[in-house]
Order: structure tokens, then C-alpha cells, then sequence
């Protein structure tokens, strides 16, 4: 109980800057154990998703190591090969997107987007790819009899839901999430936001969500780093960070909450 | 006096918080300042004094909910001394998954949680099987007089005394060694207070340490072993327990 | 006709139509194609004389390939009697002045459409497919460069999707032609327009298979003796087509089929879409 869980995630001194301008990450590290949800917030351009992009194998960052445990050892995501890196990433990383559309295949079925991870993972057998996408149809809220259906014509609430299991069918062991319920209505963010909750519980993955949204940060993260211009200006525990907020900046950015 | 071993749960010392409101020109506020305190197992304590004194705040920093400016919140945990102020946050979630309860004096609704969930989550997410922490959760929800058709149903829409006691099943979920209450009874009627009283007996007689506000005279006679003042002018005098502490039961 | 020409001296038209160069440069390209069995090499593919969609691919492998002694056998469809086979038969007549023969057996290069003869191949023999596209993963990833990624990273799970779907709404593949296959358990390569009946044959043929698409620029090997794998699931195996009948005119049980329509009341029969493998079985049993 008192034993440390084990080290997933640790970024060190990472730093982007695009055009040689103001830049997007500076000098950003964390670390991340497994079943630890760390919150990311900040306004627009404050450069949290950039520091996302950069963790998910997508941005190269100028300076700075990206440290993510495999198996038995740990891979420096950005001094490995290409190739290794795109074979190590879908299996061990998942990034879920804001919008449903650029993580899913909207021309082929439900089960098919849930399939594909698993299938790119060597899955080779029809009957139990099936039996996954069913389990993960449910768990996700979904009726099992819209399997066959095109996800095109699903709610955005539902495409969301069917990106997540697509997103976690392969057991990654890290998920990155980019503002996971940015465009959806009140009712269905709330209803994503407890599924995500009990997901990360049950699976004891290790999460960063990138959010604006103080809510969804104070329900879903353990952790919470306030970003402003690049730069980490404030961490800790969630609920201290937003109860007792010491930096000028996160003190704006809670006090602008509307209260519901 | 109890025969049991006094074993001293929650040590604070020295223990002093400011806010700065930088979004108001940058004002600082002092709120208590060099603050000594030690719980013992099957102690209750009651924090005291006037409104605005800063017993909420210094409740919530012993939960680690705010951070201090300076000093020492040593708990017993797991047979570990961890200092709340300088903890990793991981070891703060282990220490209040495990060890240390907090009953707040308002539901944080979770939305569209139902409400026999919201009070099995604590015990469940220490891997206590969910039948029986729903079992459990169940029985508190009776003791507290919550109807059986709401167990079912989000608290969001509950009324404010309803909420109240599910946020105190809750907080009784875990038999934590260590629980804070922050004015437990504020809104019950004096059935539901004497429910109340009976589960913060029971937890004492358990070996718990509470640290609580207590508004309600009737409910702080019942269950506060001694007051400890909170307020500018006696908590920097309070360099030990001993000096300010008197015991009321 | 300017037929003659091809042979004259002085050289108006190189021997097989393409100057010593580009025939030269394909051959590298074939060199390579061979090294790394299934991964697409791109070519310089040149304007023939005829439009591209119409084999020009296969026309300039078949070119740079060719000596004076080579036996040229043309199919299309199966059959060494079609337009397109007997033309491009007669392109390489003039052009290239080679032998010309429409018996499996005796060719030494075979350029073909849409078939891989019935009568096995040997170690002699070069296969040269016109494949209008090369590219398997095309249907799904329309960027060329992202397909490129795939086939670099051996990430081949969208291809995957397509048999999932298939089964999942039919119970079975729908895929009949075309059918894509594993080269020596690396890459993803398309066998050309070929019914999948034929994969099988793809699969450790004692004989070289090259693939030629002229208009998308890219040739890609399956050498002699190599694994061709065809996708499938452990419990959906692949399976070839079966025929109910057998050919109405020499009695074959083991060759693909093509269905004729005989009149307009309906009235159908099966022949052996291999018109070589057909004439065979028929003088075979005229000897006997």
C-alpha cells in the first residue's frame, strides 16, 4: 500500500520553440507513476499542447528527454530510431483527441475503429477482435448493436466515448488527452468526464489531460501543473492548487470560474 | 481516562499560513502563525473561536487541502511518520486514501454519480470488493436517515441537510486513523445530529483521532475531549497543548 | 508499317523499343525490386505506345527484360487470344524480333493481365504482371507519404480493417481479386488484378514474379521461392473460390472458370479462363 507505484512518464528540461520565437515549452519537467492522472491547464498558447504533442511522439522537442517506462527497461522517446519509436508508441502511448474526428475512422464501423488498434498490435483473430470491441462497447456506454454501425453518423458524445475505447482497447499504458470533452454539451461532458474517471481507476493507467477547463481538471487529475507562456508556474495536488492557488496567474485563472 | 495506549497520530508544529491575493493588489492576509497541536488515538479535539479565526483554514491545511508557509504536519501512517508540508503529492493521496478522512462541510457533487456510489467510492478505491462497500455504504445511508429511493438517484438536486449526510457517509466509508470534520451537524436536525454523534463516538472508541469544528455546543459536549483556540492573539501563546488546553468532556 | 525499322542499323527504334539506357535503368529497378521482395521501387516509367491503364508497365519491364533468344507468351485474362494480348504479342514481334508462342511451357518471359497461368511455372520463367495500381493501402490512405510511413514501420493494421469489415457485414471476405498478400513476412504488396484463386500459386513459385505499373511508376518482386502470404484471420482463413462445374470444353476440375452466356434465353457455361490450359487438356485427351 505504502509502495511507490512505478514511474510511467518522466519529462526532463523539455523546451520547444517555434520560429524561433516565444517559446511553446520551456524548461518543462514531471514525472508520472502508474494510476496518477496529471492535469494540465493554462489558456490558450500557454503551450500545454505542444508539451502534449511532444510526449505522444508527434513534435520533436528542441531540447529536453522524454522518458517513458517499457517493458523492463526505459526508452528516451526522442533519441531512439523512427522506426523503433513507431513501433513502441501505439502499443505503450494512446492520445485521445479534442475532436472525435481526428482520432477516428468515420468510414468504417465501431467495432472496426475499435479493432484497428488491436489488429496494428498483431491481433489476428476475428472471433475474439469482436468479442474486445463488444466489451469495450459497453464499457464505454454504447450499445453493443451499433458495432456495425459508421461512427458518422454517431452523436459527438458518442463519437468521443468510441474514441476512448478505441484509445484504451490496447491497455497503453500512458493516455495522453487533449481537452477530452471540449466540444460537447454540459449534460455529455459530465456523463464522459465519470466514465474517464472510472476507466483510469479500474485500468490504473497512467493519464495527462490537457484541459482549460478547471472542472474536468479538479474531477479528473490527482496533480495539476498550471502553464503560462511556456513555462510551469505552479503544481501540486489538484485540490491545493485550486483551493490555495499561490501564483498571481492561477489565482486569475480560478477566480474566473464561473460558479455553477 | 483511557486505558488505551496514547499514541500521538497527528503532530503539528510551528505551523503558519498567509494567503496573498495577488488578484487584489496583492493584499496579504495572515491567518495563523506559529501553530502547535498534537491528536492522540481516540482524541477528539475541537477547534475554537470566533468566526473568521481561521479554523476551517487550519483544518483544511492539517488535510493538506492548502499549503502552509512554514512548519510540520507529521502523520502516523502505515507505521511511517510523513510530514503533510514537505510530502510528495502521491504521499499526500496515499495518506488520505488510507489514513486520513475529511468530512467538508459542503458535498462536492460529482455529477451524475449516484449517491450509493458516491459514499462506496473511498472504501472501493482502496480495493475493499464493492459488494461489501456498497453493503457498508448502505447501512450509513440508513443510519442517516437518507430514503432508500434516493440512494439511486445524483445528490446534485438533494437538499442542503440531505447532502450533508451523504457527505458524512462518506466520510465515515474508510475507518480512517485519523478524521477532520468541518462542522459536521451544520445543517441536521437533532435527530440526524444525535446519528451523528454516535458515529464520531464509535470512531473515537475505535482509536480514531478527530481534529473538528463544532458549532453545534450540544454536539461539541457530546464528542470534544478538549477545545484548542484558533485566533490571532491565543494561537501564538499555544506553543503547547498543555498551555491552552482544556478538557471539556 | 514501320516494322522494319526496328531492325535497321542505323536504329530508328533500339531493340524492345526502349534506348539501352532506360531499359538499363529499369533493370536496376527490377535489381532492387528483387532485393527487397514486395517494397514498391519507383521507376522512370516512359511514354509507350499505348496509353497508360493499357500495361504500359508491364510493357517496359517485359522490354527491359528481353534477349533474342527469349520465347514471349502474352495473356489477357488468361487467354493468349485477346486484343490487348495478341497486340502487345505482336508489339514485341516487331519491335524486339523475339519468338513468340502461346504455350506456358515454352515461354521464357510472360507478360500477363488479370491471371497467372494454371500449369505451374519453373525456374526458367519470368512473370511479368501489368498492375494498374501498386499500391494496397491506396483505398484508405490517400497520402502517399503516410503510406510510405506504413509500409517503412511494417504498420499494416488498417489493412486489417478491411477484411474486418468484410466479415463483420458479409461473413466473409469480399475481397476476390486483388487480393493482398505479406511478401517474405515484411512487406504489404498487391498481386495485381489477379483473382485470389491465384495467390496461391504467388506463394514459393519456382518462378520470378515482377510487377510493373506504368502510370503510378513502381515496380516491386516477389523472387523465386518466397513466402506470399495472403492476409486472413486465424479463424476466417483465406480461401480460394470453387467452381460448382468444370470447364465445358476440355473437362477441367482444377482451373479457374470464366462464366459465357451462350444466348439471350440465359443458357451459361464455364470454360478454363487459361485458353493455353485449355487447348493442352483437350490434345491431352485427343492423344489418349
Amino acid at each position: 500500500m505504502k509502495a511507490r507505484a512505478r514511474e510511467i512518464l518522466r519529462v526532463e528540461r523539455l523546451s520547444k520553440t517555434f520560429g524561433g520565437r516565444v517559446p511553446a515549452c520551456s524548461a518543462v519537467s514531471f514525472s508520472l507513476r502508474q494510476g496518477e492522472v496529471l492535469g494540465i491547464v493554462g489558456e490558450s498558447g500557454s503551450g500545454k499542447s505542444t508539451l502534449l504533442r511532444c510526449l505522444a511522439g508527434r513534435i520533436q522537442p528542441d531540447e529536453g528527454k522524454v522518458l517513458i517506462a517499457s517493458d523492463d527497461h526505459i526508452i528516451d522517446l526522442w533519441t531512439m530510431d523512427e522506426a523503433s519509436r513507431e513501433q513502441f508508441l501505439p502499443t505503450t502511448v494512446s492520445l485521445i483527441h479534442q475532436n472525435p474526428r481526428d482520432g477516428l475512422r468515420l468510414d468504417i464501423s465501431a467495432g472496426g475503429n475499435i479493432a484497428e488498434p488491436l489488429m496494428a498490435a498483431g491481433g489476428r483473430h476475428y472471433g475474439s477482435l469482436r468479442t474486445t470491441a463488444l466489451e469495450w462497447l459497453q464499457k464505454v456506454d454504447i450499445e453493443k448493436r451499433r458495432i456495425d454501425d459508421l461512427p458518422e453518423i454517431f452523436s459527438g458524445g458518442m463519437q468521443q466515448r468510441l474514441q476512448i475505447a478505441r484509445g484504451l482497447a490496447t491497455h497503453p499504458r500512458l493516455v495522453l488527452m487533449d481537452e477530452p470533452t471540449g466540444g460537447l454539451d454540459v449534460s455529455v461532458q459530465a456523463k464522459l468526464l465519470d466514465l474517464l474517471r472510472s476507466l483510469v481507476r479500474e485500468l490504473g493507467i497512467a493519464v495527462v489531460v490537457v484541459t482549460h477547463d478547471i472542472g474536468v481538471a479538479r474531477l479528473l487529475a490527482d496533480r495539476l501543473m498550471v502553464m503560462q507562456r511556456g513555462r510551469v508556474i505552479e503544481e501540486g495536488l489538484t485540490d491545493q492548487v485550486l483551493d490555495d492557488p499561490h501564483h498571481a496567474y492561477t489565482q486569475l485563472l480560478v477566480s474566473s470560474v464561473l460558479q455553477g | 481516562m483511557k486505558d488505551t495506549i496514547m499514541t500521538i497520530l497527528v503532530s503539528v508544529d510551528g505551523l503558519s499560513k498567509a494567503f496573498t491575493l495577488h488578484t487584489q493588489g496583492g493584499a496579504e492576509i495572515e491567518v495563523f502563525k506559529d501553530v502547535s497541536l498534537e491528536v492522540l488515538a481516540g482524541e477528539c479535539v475541537c477547534l475554537h473561536g470566533p468566526s473568521g479565526a481561521g479554523k476551517s483554514t487550519l483544518l483544511r491545511s492539517l488535510y493538506a487541502n492548502y499549503k502552509p508557509d512554514a512548519g510540520q504536519i507529521i502523520v502516523q501512517h502505515g507505521g511511517e511518520s510523513i510530514d503533510l508540508v514537505s510530502a510528495e503529492p502521491w504521499e499526500v493521496l496515499e495518506v488520505r486514501r488510507h489514513t486520513m478522512g475529511y468530512v467538508s462541510q459542503f458535498l462536492r457533487v460529482i455529477p451524475r454519480v449516484v449517491t450509493i456510489d458516491v459514499v462506496a467510492e473511498p472504501a472501493i478505491a482502496i480495493g475493499i470488493p464493492a459488494d461489501e462497500a456498497h453493503a457498508k455504504a448502505k447501512a450509513l445511508l440508513a443510519r442517516l436517515s437518507i430514503p432508500e429511493r434516493l440512494w439511486s438517484l445524483a445528490p446534485a438536486t438533494f437538499s442542503g441537510g440531505e447532502q450533508q449526510r451523504v457527505n458524512i457517509a462518506r466520510g465515515f466509508m474508510v475507518n480512517y486513523p485519523v478524521l477532520l470534520l468541518d462542522e459536521p451537524t451544520a445543517s441536521l436536525d437533532s435527530a440526524n445530529r444525535r446519528s451523528v454523534v454516535e458515529l464520531i463516538n464509535e470512531a473515537k472508541a475505535r482509536g480514531t483521532a478527530i481534529v473538528g469544528i463544532f458549532h453545534d455546543e450540544e454536539v461539541r459536549e457530546a464528542v470534544a475531549d478538549r477545545l484548542f483556540e484558533v485566533g490571532h492573539s491565543s494561537v501564538r501563546k499555544s506553543r503547547r497543548r498543555t498551555a491552552t488546553a482544556e478538557a471539556v468532556a | 508499317m514501320g516494322i522494319d525499322l526496328a531492325f535497321d542499323d542505323h536504329g530508328v527504334y533500339s531493340f524492345a523499343y526502349l534506348d539501352e539506357m532506360t531499359k538499363r535503368m529499369i533493370r536496376r529497378a527490377i535489381l532492387k525490386a528483387v532485393a527487397v521482395p514486395g517494397y514498391q521501387v519507383p521507376f522512370g516509367s516512359r511514354e509507350m505506345p499505348l496509353p497508360p491503364g493499357w500495361g504500359t508497365g508491364g510493357l517496359q519491364v517485359t522490354a527491359s527484360l528481353l534477349g533474342r533468344e527469349d520465347m514471349l507468351k502474352v495473356i489477357d485474362q488468361g487467354a493468349d487470344d485477346t486484343t490487348n494480348a495478341i497486340s502487345i504479342r505482336r508489339f514485341f514481334a516487331r519491335v524486339a524480333g523475339v519468338a513468340t508462342t502461346e504455350r506456358t511451357g515454352e515461354a521464357t518471359v510472360i507478360q500477363t493481365r488479370h491471371r497467372i497461368p494454371e500449369r505451374a511455372l519453373t525456374e526458367d520463367q519470368i512473370i511479368v504482371f501489368q498492375q494498374p495500381q501498386p499500391e494496397p493501402l491506396r483505398r484508405f490512405i490517400p497520402h502517399e507519404v503516410v503510406a510510405r510511413k506504413l509500409h517503412a514501420f511494417a504498420q499494416y493494421g488498417v489493412m486489417y480493417v478491411r477484411l474486418y469489415e468484410d466479415i463483420s457485414r458479409l461473413g466473409h471476405v469480399a475481397m476476390s481479386s486483388d487480393y493482398p498478400v505479406i511478401v517474405n513476412g515484411r512487406y504489404l504488396a498487391s498481386p495485381s488484378p489477379i483473382p485470389k484463386f491465384d495467390n496461391p500459386k504467388l506463394h514459393r513459385s519456382r518462378a520470378l514474379a515482377l510487377f510493373g505499373a506504368g502510370r503510378e511508376r513502381r515496380i516491386h518482386a516477389i523472387p523465386p521461392f518466397t513466402d506470399v502470404k495472403s492476409l486472413d484471420f486465424v479463424d476466417h482463413p483465406f480461401t480460394v473460390q470453387h467452381f460448382e462445374s468444370c470447364c465445358s470444353l476440355c473437362g477441367a476440375q482444377d482451373s479457374y472458370l470464366d462464366e459465357i452466356l451462350l444466348d439471350d434465353g440465359g443458357r451459361r457455361a464455364f470454360v478454363c479462363s487459361d485458353t493455353a490450359y485449355c487447348a493442352e487438356q483437350r490434345g491431352e485427351r485427343t492423344k489418349s
